[in-house]
């Protein structure tokens, strides 16, 4: 699946986009989240208040507890500052 | 709806006069037409701010703003529907955001109007990041602003 990041997501994590393949076991969004967060410094960075992150899933907004099977792009970010 | 819905993301300036006779050109049954533009302001609690980047997620903008405007269509009797929302570095007194909403009567043209700030502000991903004399820094979002989106939930 694609990841994009943006914001200061995106600066934290040093790049606005990757392809990855977690594990199976990792089957929800706040699963993705705390297992990226596992992946170097710069991701807990991005992460480490999980509960300010938000994500979409196919360019909808979802909850931390959504499905990620299936998902062809998923985005963190942070609050929107719009309009 | 019986009448024309235009979303455009872009990074060139908009005509706001030029925008509202594309929405009313050939229509009578148009009674009101309420605009709400956004301005990059030049200060931020007392702090100046030399300039704005907007920086938004290109595919899920135009989706999301999509889907607010089908909400709005659903709850009010609107006769069109224009959003324009720039992305790009921006001074203070620049143009960011243009909403039209088009009615019979005012009433629906200004709630429409209303509604679809307080979402865009809150649910299409645009971020903006500040620049001032102590530096850069993304804006953080404002409680204010969720609770104003919160109150148009239908219960």
């Amino acid at each position: 699946m694609k990841l994009k990041y943006f914001a200061w997501v995106r600066e934290r994590i040093g790049k606005a986009e990757e392809t990855i393949e977690p594990p199976a076991t990792v089957r929800t969004v706040e699963e993705l989240i705390a297992w990226l967060s596992g992946r170097s410094e710069a991701y807990a960075y991005a992460f480490e208040k999980p509960k300010v992150i938000r994500a979409a899933i196919d360019h909808a907004h979802v909850r931390p507890d959504a499905a990620i099977a299936g998902a062809r792009e998923i985005a963190f970010f942070p609050p929107m500052t719009g309009g | 709806m019986s009448g024309p819905v235009t979303i455009r993301i872009q990074e060139d300036d908009f005509d706001v006069a030029r925008e509202i006779a594309g929405l009313t050109k050939g229509r009578t049954d148009i009674g009101a037409v309420v605009t709400f533009s956004g301005i990059c302001r030049g200060d931020e609690d007392s702090a100046r701010i030399s300039a704005l980047t907007l920086e938004h997620y290109p595919d899920m903008a135009e989706e999301e703003i999509k889907r607010h405007v089908d909400e709005a269509t659903s709850r009010w009797p609107l006769s069109g529907v224009t959003i324009i929302h720039r992305v790009g570095r921006f001074m203070p007194g620049q143009n960011i955001v243009l909403v039209l909403t088009a009615s019979q009567h005012r009433q629906a043209a200004f709630e429409a109007a209303e509604f679809l700030m307080d979402y865009l502000k809150t649910n299409a991903p645009f971020w903006k990041k500040e620049e001032s004399a102590t530096g850069a820094g993304w804006v953080e979002a404002q409680a204010r602003d969720d609770e104003a989106a919160a109150r148009w939930t239908r219960s």
